[in-house]
């Protein structure tokens, strides 16, 4: 059951791959012709024709759509418009920078969700709840570009205690981070609160509970590894929110990674970028899916064995 | 691909729920006047706003707040262009609801079509659906967006139809699961030896039983999709100027931070506020409609 299990994982990642190559494609495609948006507008007929067959633009859609997927396979994403590169180099020299401001994020999302939504849990119906709570509303429905800019008021303008924009030491990376963390954070919360009361709940705390042991002990040993199954999961599905949030949180504070490029290319419609990152991103989603659905068969043996998904 | 996970009512919402008999508390009562506020903007917008969201008076720019020195001509400032940031508030508040609004009817209608087709159909037609439900709950949504709109240029009709396709696949799969239950079921049944037509069973039948699920469903998508629209034209792709929106105003104030911050600040907050009432309405909604989702607190 476990090998089939895997399999039908691996078989819907790659149906996702396929779908984002083909999207990608399609969109290209039918923007127009990339050579006409390329070139300047006065350019003669046959330089258009000769850049045409270069770009194997002269063929038929399908041939044309096999030597897409073809040169994707090889790593041959085509090249940016704006300086000729190839597309793949612009978009990976920027990841380093997106991978800490996200690893940062991604830091601040699970460790402030995770201890807000247990403590709420443990406390239960007190003010300690209400306000983690609160905070938890808080985060979910403040926009991420508005809190980055009432950080920049705050901390950068007013108190001048942190560098609004840019790159280079720490001190630059904590508002971005807050900023891309906090929203995620509120989720995880609520989401943490709601498994550790339902764990709370189970026969086995209360053995725990009349074997005389110590309530610190009950809930680190007990409580938190049992509730963590669904948690974790919810944190990998949190990769699509924090790869969204990146684009903003990098516009906002200037912060040179991805994002901020992906935007750049949007507003120049250099299309060989912007295609390169929507597969990054989707290969991305893919992997990290699949971690989270072995995670879950691996933290719940019950899961393989069914194959079913639960809530 | 993606493990179906509803987030859990929150503290509000649970003290809300014991109150399940009762009436709505006052945080809700607040929440709900807010957005009856807001509507009222929207709709009455050319009544209210004192001047044109276009009307430049270049004698008069980076005006401050009145309560802070400024003059009472222009309650909330003017912007880098003379132009009253509290009628371009109102127009920007109606643009966002108009947006938003749209966006939901046009996802709730495609996802839930989409949805009875595939209950009804089963078979590859169910697997096609199921397959790009999957695809689209897999990717980060703002990423597709803007490849779309990188490839095929900006306009509002393009805009329009990319909010609405935000959460389709949510209302897919729900009114899928639903479907299907209903199908099992023995009025569904019933009605079928009647020998009633299929549509007739979906439209006058099940569809009446499911329907308070599917409006729950459009108030936890309603949020994200006013985000999404602010968080595009934050960016300058969404709504162009001279239109204006609350993401595109806040956007724009972003250059003004330092000299001017009153431009975007008060777009910032009619947001948080509205993003903020509807989560919490809809929270209270939930726990008052879906029975299906009742959560362990109890």
């Amino acid at each position: 059951m476990r090998a089939s299990f895997l399999l039908s994982k691996v078989l819907r990642g790659l149906i996702t791959l396929f779908l984002a190559m083909t999207f990608a494609f399609l969109v290209l495609r039918l923007a127009g012709d990339p050579v006409s948006l390329m070139l300047p507008d006065d350019t003669p007929p046959d330089v258009i024709n000769r850049y045409q067959e270069i770009y194997g633009l002269d063929r038929s859609l399908p041939e044309q759509y096999l030597r897409y997927i073809g040169g994707l396979l090889h790593g041959d994403f085509g090249y940016s418009f704006r300086d000729g590169r190839p597309a793949l180099d612009v978009v990976l020299e920027r990841v380093p920078q997106t991978l800490i401001l996200g690893a940062a994020g991604f830091f601040i999302t699970s460790v402030i969700g995770i201890c807000a939504g247990i403590v709420a849990a443990l406390k239960r119906g007190t003010p300690v709840d209400i306000a983690a709570m609160g905070f938890a509303v808080f985060g979910h429905s403040m926009p991420n570009f508005f809190f980055g800019i009432v950080m920049i008021l705050l901390f950068a303008m007013t108190w001048r205690i942190l560098p609004s924009s840019g790159t280079g030491s720490l001190a630059h990376l904590i508002m971005p981070a807050i900023t891309l963390g906090i929203g995620g954070a509120g989720s995880i919360a609520r989401f943490t609160r709601s498994s550790m009361l339902e764990v709370l709940h189970q026969p086995f705390m209360r053995t725990a509970r009349a074997k005389g042991l110590k309530p610190a002990r009950r809930v680190i040993l007990h409580a938190v590894p049992n509730a963590a199954i669904p948690v974790i999961t919810v944190l990998g599905l949190r990769l699509g929110g924090i790869v969204a949030g990146a684009v903003v949180v990098e516009t906002v504070f200037a912060w040179p990674g991805v994002g901020q490029l992906l935007v750049t290319a949007v507003g120049q419609r250099d299309l060989a970028v912007v295609q390169t990152i929507v597969l990054l991103v989707a290969l991305t989603m893919v992997l990290v899916n699949f971690l989270v659905d072995v995670a879950y068969g691996w933290l719940d043996p019950r899961m393989a064995r069914t194959g079913k998904e639960t809530a | 691909m993606s493990l179906e996970i509803e987030a859990p009512a929150i503290a509000v919402g649970d003290r809300t729920a014991r109150r399940r008999s009762g009436g709505p508390g006052i945080i809700i009562w607040l929440c709900l006047g807010w957005l009856v506020l807001v509507v009222l903007v929207a709709i009455f917008a050319d009544v209210l706003a004192p001047y044109a969201y276009t009307e430049q008076s270049l004698l008069s720019r980076l005006k401050p707040p009145a309560p802070l020195g400024g003059d009472w001509s222009y309650p909330l400032g003017t912007d880098g262009l003379g132009r009253d940031v509290l009628s371009r508030l109102i127009y920007a508040t109606r643009m966002s609801v108009i947006i938003a609004l749209a966006g939901s009817l046009i996802g709730a209608t495609v996802g839930t079509l989409v949805g009875f087709a595939a209950a009804h159909f089963r078979g590859w037609i169910e697997d096609v659906i199921m397959v790009l439900v999957d695809f689209q709950a897999s990717m980060p949504f703002l990423i597709v967006v803007l490849a779309v709109l990188a490839f095929f240029g900006n306009s509002l009709e393009l805009f329009l139809v990319i909010v609405g396709l935000h959460g389709w696949e949510t209302y897919a799969r729900v009114t899928r699961g639903l479907v299907l239950q209903a199908n099992g079921q023995n009025y569904a049944f019933a009605i079928r030896t009647l020998g009633v037509h299929p549509v007739q069973v979906y439209l006058r039948h099940i569809l009446p039983n499911i329907l308070s699920i599917l409006i729950v469903q459009v108030t936890l998508n309603f949020p994200d999709l006013i985000l999404l629209e602010t968080s595009l034209s934050f960016l300058g792709l969404g709504i162009q100027p001279p239109q204006t929106s609350l993401g595109l105003m806040l956007g724009e104030g972003r250059s003004y931070l330092a000299t001017a911050w009153w431009m975007g600040v008060p777009a910032g907050i009619v947001i948080f506020m509205t993003t903020l009432s509807i989560s919490l309405a809809g929270d209270w909604l939930r726990d008052r409609l879906d029975p299906t989702l009742k959560t362990t607190d109890n």
